[in-house]
């Protein structure tokens, strides 16, 4: 199999296939799901059977159709937080890698002062002040995350910058604009792209955690933290329920990395 | 073969490395010798040729992704492949010991330098602590580095490239080895360091008796301290013999190739002397300048060069002659002087100079492989001053940098390839391409040759001479290389500590009577008759306080 016109290993196929059908799931949850996802369709925590094929959660809704909703809901959610975030981070970090001292004092110590102060409590803080509206959520969390970019991209574009080609640019006269979108962004990709991959998988887990607190993704709306929180508990009582979410978490998880492992070999420069 | 005098005896050594298309790739091929006790074998190749590999592969070791597939290596009598991993320990370091190219990549900057060079004999509980140090001790005496009691007090930022290259033959040396593996260790240092390095090295050697490999891609340095060279090519063995058979009657044509050009190195062929009289290029009036909080970089340099004239900078490192480089581009801004270029004074910084004074001043750097983005393809990079400076169309920018890779005789249908995809040679010629696409009456070459094999250096001059009588373009040389000065400039100009201790045309400033200080730099230049070293040593006692 082939993708970008490489070879691709085994290990790569598996995460792409596995990050395949979770899109897949994500796009066409109302075709395939079994029952609503709010639906109370049986007795709270009946086991697996033919009609419920994972059984039923605590109010007795399905558990598969559950997952299959909450795919979307977080892979949805943690792409467009961590876009946003990616947008910022590296908007921010580039600039303050070529702008020079002052700009660089000026957005690091922002960032500092964002990082000093424990994420989840910072989130806390906005959402209950602000509401737990869905679009104060995403703005958070990406501000949050972005300040993490923010350290990578800098770093990332100082370490480009301090090379022969891009002084070569400079020389030439080019404009700052055209030095970083032409010499130091291309060379920051493939970095870049693995701090994507995991990226996404912690706002999946950031996510979870405002829900637990009642802060993230509210009910009866199922993502697969809250739900792993939800199910945590009956672990102790033999229902293995918590097994789906968490077991889809890693799995997605896994097969990001896998997949994002070789992207960024097949873009590492050969020395 | 078997005899009690064999240290070490490697047969039919074969080492592949993992390729990245799941393949395999052979470094070394078939490679057999042997070494005596006592003796010393010169490795002799250019990059790629598996001096390193194999000087590695004598200690039973390889790096990352390779692995020895076939022969067999045979040390004091025993298969070293077949060794646990407990009895490497066991002979790494102490048996056999490695001193590698970068004392300073080598030393743990966080730990006195008398610590780690103590650490194998002490680790490997051969002698005490007490025992160790005073074993240092008069390690650093025949070394002859400064206070040899205390020198190992010192950290490694502490001390000079050359004390520190010392002090880890010092760190080989303690546990008295057999073997010693010499990786280019005199390569990163300055020709007048060079020599004290070498001799040092040499005195250690042959008054302990241990034998060495010495890798080295220079034949005169080789020539000084082996008994035997081996001549390596794409890691296979080209020749064999004694040091004097190779220098003087080398039987392989490839052999024959790199003496000749090592000789024409030295030689004392000067270029012939541009005609006087034509329009200056490039003027510096006591130009000075310094990084922040430092002593001056460059202090009071006055220059002039003409049109078709190559003037070149030599020095040591931290000479200042880099820095030179920087403050004529407008990177570093000059702190005072005048900067005449083409009759007009240049701004001090880059970003007040027009783009047309850019296009006019171009630069080539020592490391092609960091002066190229990797993500470009050739069609990109030395199009893009074509399109910048000249605003040409999108077809004659490919028309030009067609035109241009024949100029530097590489195949159009590099065109579309990445520097990636490129020798280091090609990489060089494509840094050469990009000048030229500017269309620059002055070149600044940093270096250009200094990380290159001395055969495809040569190939690089040729091309920057030709390229100059055809284009009739100024050249700047900067380098610490004087047979490159020799071969290129029609004036020269010596740095020492920011200044210019010595200037005017090649053939006078390289003929006696000298600047004590070029004399030295002249003399550092080692030769390819045997007993050059010694030679030098005892023409240089006395002289070198003198300039000190």
């Amino acid at each position: 199999m082939q993708l970008f016109g490489r070879k691709m290993p085994l290990r790569a196929q598996i995460g792409l296939a596995i990050v395949i059908i979770n899109l897949l799931a994500a796009i066409f949850v109302p075709v395939i799901a079994p029952y609503p996802e709010a639906e109370v369709v049986g007795r709270a925590w009946a086991g697996s059977s033919a009609e419920h094929w994972f059984g039923l959660d605590n109010l007795g809704r399905d558990i598969l159709s559950r997952l299959l909703y909450g795919a979307r809901l977080s892979i949805g959610l943690s792409l467009l937080i961590t876009t946003l975030s990616f947008s910022m981070g590296v908007f921010g970090g580039f600039a303050a890698a070529v702008l020079g001292k002052a700009a660089d004092m000026v957005l690091s110590r922002i960032v500092d002062l964002l990082l000093s102060m424990p994420a989840l409590i910072f989130a806390m803080v906005v959402l209950s002040v602000l509401g737990t509206d869905l679009i104060v959520l995403i703005v958070t969390i990406s501000v949050l995350d972005a300040t993490r970019i923010f350290r990578v991209a800098r770093a990332l574009a100082m370490d480009i910058e301090a090379l022969d080609y891009v002084e070569v640019a400079r020389l030439r006269g080019e404009g700052l604009w055209w030095i970083v979108r032409r010499e130091i962004l291309p060379n920051a990709v493939p970095p870049l792209v693995a701090e994507f991959g995991l990226r996404f998988c912690f706002t999946f887990l950031f996510i979870s955690a405002l829900s637990f607190l009642g802060l993230g993704i509210q009910p009866p709306n199922a993502d697969w933290g809250s739900m792993v929180k939800d199910y945590s508990a009956l672990i102790m009582l033999g229902v293995p329920a918590v097994f789906y979410p968490a077991g889809a978490i890693a799995a997605l998880t896994i097969g990001i990395n896998m997949l994002v492992d070789w992207l960024l070999s097949i873009n590492t420069v050969r020395r | 073969m078997t005899n009690a005098q064999t240290l070490l005896t490697i047969e039919n050594l074969r080492i592949e490395a993992a390729s990245q298309a799941g393949g395999k790739t052979v470094l070394v091929d078939n490679v057999s010798f042997s070494l005596r006790r006592g003796e010393v074998l010169g490795l002799i190749g250019e990059s790629g040729a598996g001096k390193s590999t194999i000087g590695l592969s004598s200690m039973n070791y390889t790096r990352g992704g390779c692995a020895i597939t076939g022969g067999r290596i045979v040390f004091d009598g025993e298969n070293i492949l077949e060794l646990s991993e407990a009895g490497n320990r066991a002979l790494r370091g102490v048996r056999i010991a490695y001193i590698a190219q970068s004392a300073a990549a080598s030393f743990n900057p966080a730990l006195t330098i008398g610590r780690q060079v103590c650490e194998v004999a002490v680790r490997h509980h051969l002698v005490g602590r007490a025992e160790a140090a005073a074993k240092a001790v008069e390690l650093f005496k025949a070394l002859e580095l400064p206070d040899p009691e205390h020198f190992g007090e010192r950290y490694p930022h502490q001390v000079s490239g050359g004390q520190l290259q010392r002090a880890m033959a010092a760190m080989a040396m303690i546990a008295e080895p057999d073997l010693l593996v010499f990786d280019e260790p005199t390569t990163a240092l300055d020709v007048t360091t060079q020599v004290e390095v070498l001799s040092l090295f040499r005195k250690l050697i042959r008054e302990r008796g241990t034998a060495a490999l010495y890798i080295t891609h220079d034949l005169a340095v080789v020539a000084q301290i082996a008994d035997r060279i081996l001549v390596l090519r794409h890691g296979k063995m080209v020749e064999m013999g004694a040091a004097q058979d190779i220098l003087t009657a080398p039987k392989e044509d490839y052999t024959r190739r790199l003496v000749a050009e090592r000789e024409a190195a030295t030689a004392d062929a000067f270029v012939s002397e541009g005609e006087g009289g034509r329009e200056a290029v490039l003027t510096l009036d006591a130009v000075t300048a310094s990084y922040a909080a430092l002593p001056r970089v460059v202090d009071t340099v006055s220059l002039s060069m003409a049109r078709g004239d190559t003037l070149a900078i030599v020095g040591e490192s931290g000479s200042g002659k880099s820095t030179l480089a920087r403050v004529i581009v407008g990177l570093l801004p000059r702190e005072s002087g005048r900067l005449m270029f083409q009759g007009k004074e240049l701004s001090p910084g880059l970003r007040e100079r027009s783009r047309e004074e850019l296009r006019r001043i171009q630069m080539i750097y020592q490391m092609p492989d960091m002066a190229l983005n990797p993500k470009h393809t050739l069609l990109e990079i030395i199009g893009r001053p074509v399109e910048f400076y000249l605003g040409k169309s999108k077809a004659e920018v490919r028309a030009r940098v067609l035109e241009l890779l024949r100029q530097i005789e590489l195949p159009e249908h590099f065109i579309d390839r990445r520097p990636t995809e490129l020798s280091g040679g090609q990489k060089q010629r494509v840094c050469i391409a990009r000048a030229l696409a500017a269309e620059p009456d002055l070149i600044i070459c940093d270096e250009v040759t200094s990380a290159l094999d001395p055969l495809v250096a040569e190939e690089i001059l040729a091309l920057l001479r030709r390229l100059q009588e055809r284009l009739g373009l100024a050249y700047l040389f900067i380098t610490h290389d004087l047979s490159t000065v020799r071969r290129v400039a029609n004036t020269v100009a010596v740095m020492r500590k920011g200044k210019v201790v010595a200037y005017g045309k090649t053939a006078e400033v390289f003929s006696p009577p000298y600047h004590p200080y070029t004399e030295l730099l002249l003399d550092s230049v080692p030769e390819m008759r045997p007993d050059w070293l010694d030679d030098v040593l005892a023409a240089r006692k006395g002289r070198v306080e003198a300039t000190r």
